[in-house]
């Protein structure tokens, strides 16, 4: 027999190390065995002065974690485009300040391009209260400044409000910030409000038109306060006074702030996952992936003997190697995700079953075994090489990583495509590299 | 082994399917989900609920366009046509009412402008990867006749699949969804893959032997990696059918698909891409 060339051997021995460390980070953070519990090791490690504190847990998506997803239509009608850019990026901020305010910890703001539309993709983990949040989100989406005028004794009756609001141009998109602050001789609570330079002089303009009147601050066609202008204000700085108390002032100043929002949003699409859906689907995942990957592991072991038990190690590995990047990258599990996953499982033996079968046609063609083991190999490399490169391109199709608006974007189609992409490139390096190098040590004495 | 005289098999074989196929879609067309063409669905826990009448009621009485409510053991799925949030907050809080055990387990809504752009988008991604591939192949092997050759087996294979899931949907209530369009993009890839092996060997076996007949290359080929493409195709069949099986039934049909793109895939990279590349060297 051959001795082993070092470069296998070193080759084995990081694959067993590679092994066991993937092991170990799968493991979960504390688990009993033998009647003790133990703990992950952290993974923490100190990089000049930066702390890196590698977050291992697997991230779920909500179909997987709970939650809620929100999609709205952005009303792009009355911007131009040169403003669009700025106000998409300001209403991003602005649900992400409402959003912060409801105190989801993950959530997720991203605007997408449709190809004659923008949309707005809100998701909140962990949410479970989805009517909350389109309350918060989606119904504050206009401020309005509105001048009241008087209308005859008569038409009273029959006015509604449409008919004594005059706009004056003035709306959320000009207001900076609102804040509530106490009156500095009074010490009466009062709500300021700071204007944009347009603002400024739709302001000036509103406290002339209607000094000595009313006018009404509307919100979402609501009037939230309507004072009485008392002088002409030039430099875009308003207080609205009434009866406040400290937590109405606030209310009022987040609810401003809330409705200054640029471009009026519609709610399209909503959906909601409650947790315990998703762990059952987690579940059901978990064990169709076990089964299955118990009924290949047969298939392969009664097929190619010591061979296929070979392959089912590399398989082991496969898995471990998957799960591992899934945690570092990090990947966001989703159900059609776990799909791609259990997929790219079948699409990994692939590669073994084509070197095998070309292992047997070697043999009996009359070669020796360890010829014929390395002229597999070589020559299956082609075929999968090309094969996989082939799938690879449909992922990244699927995927679509520059964002471009005539392709998919949707999570469900994406989740699908990083693990199947991913699958594959670690499907061949353990195919390849990984069962080749076991099969070197392992199955050379069977000469 | 002399596969390629099966031609005219292969040939009947997948004309029916095709032909199946125009008809179904053309007669029975296509059940759709709410992710095309609109509405919203609740899937909601009612554990002292017996009977969906009482359901019915309070959707009905909201006028929301109920279109069914189906379930049993007080788990129950309602589909609507649309629903506002406001009446969303009534309904739920006149189940809360009946129930006190309510619990809105999944909700979900969509307008239906998705659903265009969802089928206009799989259409470009479609076109996008044939055209992708078609350079691809076309350039690894040196010779456009194998690239063709897949491209339209790739073609053959999504028209089936597309065509049985009309037929699927007709007589047992598959809808076309989100997830279908995943599945009909992996049976491109699917399909391609398993094409490219063989394909691979023809190459290889031209280079080492001194044959010029297409027909002779493409036997010797199909014979060597016939064991390989169906083992293959059992080891992923063997993972979606547990899915099949056991993964419920939100990915019930998606695995479904799955599953007849990849036995569709491996029957036509021999029956289909192979003639058709001989076709194509006949002509020449």
């Amino acid at each position: 027999m051959i001795p082993l060339s070092k470069k296998t051997l070193n080759l084995f021995y990081t694959i067993v190390g590679l092994t066991l460390v993937c092991l170990v980070v799968n493991l979960p953070p504390s688990f009993t065995l033998f009647g003790k519990t133990l703990y992950r090791p952290s993974f923490d490690f100190q990089l000049g002065a930066a702390e890196i504190k590698p977050n291992l847990d697997l991230r779920y998506g909500l179909d997987l974690a709970g939650g809620a997803s929100l999609v709205f239509e952005i009303d792009t009608k009355n911007t131009t485009t040169s403003n669009l850019t700025d106000a998409l990026e300001s209403l991003k901020t602005n649900i992400e300040r409402r959003i912060n305010l409801f105190g989801v910890s993950e959530s997720n703001v991203s605007i997408s391009r449709e190809t004659d539309s923008y949309r707005l993709i809100v998701e909140l983990p962990g949410v479970s209260d989805v009517n909350e949040a389109v309350k918060l989100i989606g119904q504050t989406a206009s401020l309005k400044f509105m001048g009241i005028i008087d209308i005859p004794p008569e038409a009273t009756a029959t006015a509604t409000l449409n008919d004594i609001l005059k706009d004056t141009g003035l709306n959320g998109s000009h207001l900076v910030k609102a804040k509530p602050e106490p009156n500095p001789n009074t010490g009466a609570m009062e709500v300021s409000l700071v204007f944009n330079a347009a603002g400024t002089k739709l302001f000036e303009k509103a406290t002339k038109d209607y000094l000595n009147k009313r006018i009404a601050i509307v919100l979402d066609n609501q009037i939230v306060t309507s004072p009485t202008v008392q002088t002409v204000i030039p430099d875009g700085l308003a207080v609205i006074n009434g009866d406040f108390d400290i937590k109405s002032a606030k209310a009022l100043s987040a609810q401003l702030n809330a409705g200054a929002l640029p471009l009026s949003i519609k709610l399209i699409e909503q959906f909601q996952v409650g947790a315990i859906l998703g762990k059952d689907s987690i579940n059901k995942g978990i064990r169709a992936g076990l089964v299955g990957l118990g009924l290949v592991a047969l298939f392969m072991i009664g097929n190619y003997g010591y061979l296929g038990f070979i392959s089912v190690i590399g398989l082991f590995i496969y898995g471990l190697l998957t799960l591992t990047l899934y945690r570092l990258i990090p990947v966001t599990l989703t159900f059609p995700g776990i799909v791609g996953f259990i997929l790219s499982v079948g699409m990994a033996v692939d590669s073994n079953i084509l070197i095998f079968e070309r292992l047997k046609e070697e043999i009996r063609s009359g070669r020796p075994w360890n010829t014929a083991m390395e002229l597999g190999f070589g020559r299956a490399w082609d075929s999968i090489k090309d094969a996989n490169a082939c799938t690879i391109i449909t992922g990244l199709i699927l995927f679509n990583p520059f964002n471009w608006n005539f392709l998919n974007s949707s999570g469900i189609v994406r989740g699908f495509a990083v693990t199947l992409i991913l699958g594959i490139i670690i499907g061949i390096f353990t195919g390849v590299v990984v069962t080749r190098n076991l099969l070197r040590v392992l199955a050379r004495k069977k000469l | 082994m002399n596969i390629m005289k099966f031609r005219p098999l292969f040939f009947v074989i997948s004309t029916f399917l095709i032909g199946i196929s125009i008809f179904s879609i053309i007669k029975w067309g296509f059940q759709y989900s709410e992710d095309f063409k609109g509405g919203a669905t609740f899937e909601i826990k009612m554990p002292n609920t017996k009977n969906n009448s009482q359901i019915e009621k309070i959707f009905n009485d909201q006028l929301v366009g109920l279109k069914s409510v189906s379930g049993t053991s007080g788990i129950y799925t309602v589909k609507l046509l649309d629903i506002a949030q406001d009446k969303k907050l009534t309904l739920e809080k006149n189940l809360k009412a009946i129930d006190k055990d309510f619990e809105v387990l999944q909700f979900s809504t969509r307008g239906p402008s998705l659903g265009k752009e969802l089928i206009k988008k799989t259409i470009y991604a479609i076109i996008f990867s044939s055209l992708a591939l078609l350079l691809f192949i076309g350039s690894r092997f040196s010779d456009f006749s194998f690239g063709a050759g897949a491209v339209l087996a790739m073609f053959h294979d999504s028209f089936i699949l597309i065509g049985m899931f009309s037929l699927l949907g007709h007589f047992f209530g598959a809808q076309l969804d989100t997830l279908f369009v995943t599945a009909l993009l992996t049976t491109l890839s699917a399909s391609v893959h398993d094409t490219v092996v063989t394909f691979d060997r023809i190459r290889e076996l031209k280079r080492f032997t001194a044959t010029h007949s297409w027909t002779e290359l493409a036997n010797r080929a199909v014979t060597e990696v016939i064991v390989r493409s169906i083992n293959n195709s059992m080891t992923i069949i063997f993972m979606l059918l547990s899915l099949v099986a056991l993964g419920g039934s939100t990915t019930r049909w998606f695995a479904a698909a799955l599953l007849i793109g990849v036995v569709c895939g491996t029957y036509s990279s021999t029956a289909v891409a192979i003639p058709l590349v001989l076709l194509f060297k006949r002509k020449k």
